[in-house]
């Protein structure tokens, strides 16, 4: 899940100075989970700009923002509407803003801050336990991610800011190699800690990352581009 | 003066200062400091970046301290540098004559003064360790050959007073394994703790040449000592030394802060418990000769 939060009123109002005839695009998927641009956000966004004097032209929640042909789909569906329109403001994570970049010319406004790609603990509680690295090691941590949990991504064990468990930059945080160790215990698995990861290959996932994958023949990533 | 690798080599009872650098051009204080340690350590530390501040260069020092006939302990972290700058680095510290490098993973810029860098760590403390390994013999990290490889003296860190420290014992023996010459230490205070761990961390490097330095930094004063124990991690100073300390005037409490220290080095140096000290008064340079001095040190 896309974890996000709503960009401040103010600095939204202000993105969208001078535009009088707005979209309003949500997302059905993350931006609802994380209530950032779900079908309440959206009307609750809509009746905040008509306030302000605007005209909301149109609202979509998007079953999945990210999806450009989904995009494309509803704005064609609904030139109607949207054909005069003179600013898209979407409600979802950047790859959403982008997808409506995709389908538009006209000026897009993100009304939301993305953050992390994240798990969710429970309601509105999310963590971020996977960054996208492209090559997973946690076979030899005990499923935990020492690339994202550790806030200095190291692979071979603890650096000595560990206090009490917890990490140097939040008491409050575990230190994911207090973590990993206590799993790998658990499993019998100690002997894991005396081998040397080598350093990330960062070339595997250097932006902008592309997958096209139509079949064997057909897959690119990355590097082997 | 002979250098930090020959006086490691020579099993003699090694003692390393440190230097750091100023957070700005004034070098005078500095410069005085290197001045006064040079002759009387055998190797002076260089901070990098110490606690994320940033501040003057640890190579441009360094190569000052160089310069001036002492022999640096060029410390170089993971933090603010990819594997190419890291590299590069240590290429020019070779060039300035610099042999000494400590490999550290080095503190989160959240706890410094620039807390919305972004960090590297691109190599972690053992990387970095295995690249120096590798340039001395005569390639970069990725197995280019250099035109001229390099000599260093690789060191490394570990802290005995970790919490927990078995995860920590795993990482001393992956720097072990990855080539580390010495070791020192997070600072202990607490002689019979770190007796305990120089029996593990023996059984770890049994069969190397492997030289542990314990890390002494000098208590000041009860506060200072009290802030070390709540807010350094890895750092624990025990009751009895808390006591010594208040035990006497405010205005006397370096004095005793400087015997525990004087102390501590003979005990280690006295009962072999390991095979030097890295001595840090941290912004209270001039104190250290007296401590040495206390401590029968000569040089």
């Amino acid at each position: 899940m896309i974890i996000s939060k709503k960009k401040p009123f103010e600095e939204v109002a202000e993105d969208l100075e001078g535009l009088s005839r707005i979209v309003i695009l949500g997302c059905g998927e993350c931006a609802t989970a994380t209530r950032t641009g779900g079908p309440e956000e959206v009307a609750e966004m809509k009746a905040k700009l008509e306030e302000l004097g605007k005209s909301v032209v149109f609202t979509e929640i998007v079953h999945t923002g990210c999806h450009e042909l989904d995009v494309k789909r509803i704005l064609r569906q609904a030139k109607d509407q949207v054909g005069d329109a003179d600013g898209f403001l979407i409600l979802s994570c950047g790859a959403g803003t982008q997808a409506a970049r995709a389908a538009t010319d006209k000026r897009v406004i993100p009304g939301c801050d993305p953050l992390f790609l994240g798990n969710i603990q429970r309601s509105m509680d999310f963590m971020e336990k996977c960054s996208h690295c492209g090559a997973c090691i946690i076979d030899d941590t005990g499923a935990i991610c020492p690339i994202t949990r550790c806030a200095k991504g190291l692979v071979n064990g603890p650096c000595g800011g560990t206090s009490h468990g917890k990490c140097e930059i939040d008491p409050n945080m575990d230190c994911a190699w207090t973590l990993i160790f206590a799993q790998l215990k658990r499993e019998g698995r100690e002997d894991k800690m005396t081998k040397i990861n080598p350093p990330k290959d960062w070339n595997v996932i250097r932006h902008p990352a592309e997958l096209m994958d139509r079949g064997p023949d057909k897959q690119k990533m990355g590097k082997e581009v | 003066m002979g250098t930090y690798r020959d006086a490691c080599k020579s099993g003699q009872f090694v003692v390393s200062g440190e230097v750091g650098p100023p957070k700005g051009t004034n070098v005078a204080r500095m410069l005085h400091d290197i001045d006064l340690l040079k002759d009387k350590c055998d190797g002076l530390n260089v901070t990098d970046n110490q606690s994320a501040v940033m501040r003057l260069g640890s190579l441009a020092v360094s190569a000052e301290i160089v310069r001036r006939g002492g022999d640096p302990i060029f410390q170089t972290t993971c933090r603010d540098r990819n594997r190419l700058g890291l590299q590069s680095d240590l290429l020019s510290a070779s060039f300035c004559g610099i042999t000494n490098v400590l490999c550290l993973t080095g503190d989160h810029p959240v706890v410094g003064d620039h807390k919305q860098a972004k960090s590297v760590f691109d190599f972690d403390s053992v990387h970095l360790i295995q690249c120096c390994k590798k340039m001395n013999a005569g390639t970069d990290w990725e197995g280019n050959a250099l035109d001229g490889g390099t000599d260093f003296f690789v060191g490394a860190v570990v802290t005995p007073e970790a919490d927990p420290l078995e995860p920590q014992m795993y990482k001393f023996a992956c720097k072990v394994e990855a080539g580390a010459d010495f070791f020192q230490t997070q600072a202990v205070y607490d002689m019979d703790n770190f007796q305990r761990f120089m029996e593990q961390a023996r059984e770890i490097y049994a069969g190397t040449d492997v030289k542990m330095m314990a890390g002494l930094v000098v208590l000041t004063g009860l506060g200072m000592a009290k802030y070390m124990n709540r807010a350094v991690p890895g750092i624990f100073v025990p009751d009895a030394l808390l006591e010594e300390l208040g035990s006497v005037a405010k205005e006397d409490q370096i004095k005793k802060g400087m015997e525990i220290a004087a102390r501590h080095i003979a005990f280690l140096r006295d009962n072999k418990v390991c095979d030097g000290v890295h001595v840090m008064a941290i912004g209270k340079e001039e104190i250290i000769p007296e401590i040495l001095d206390m401590a029968g040190v000569v040089r």
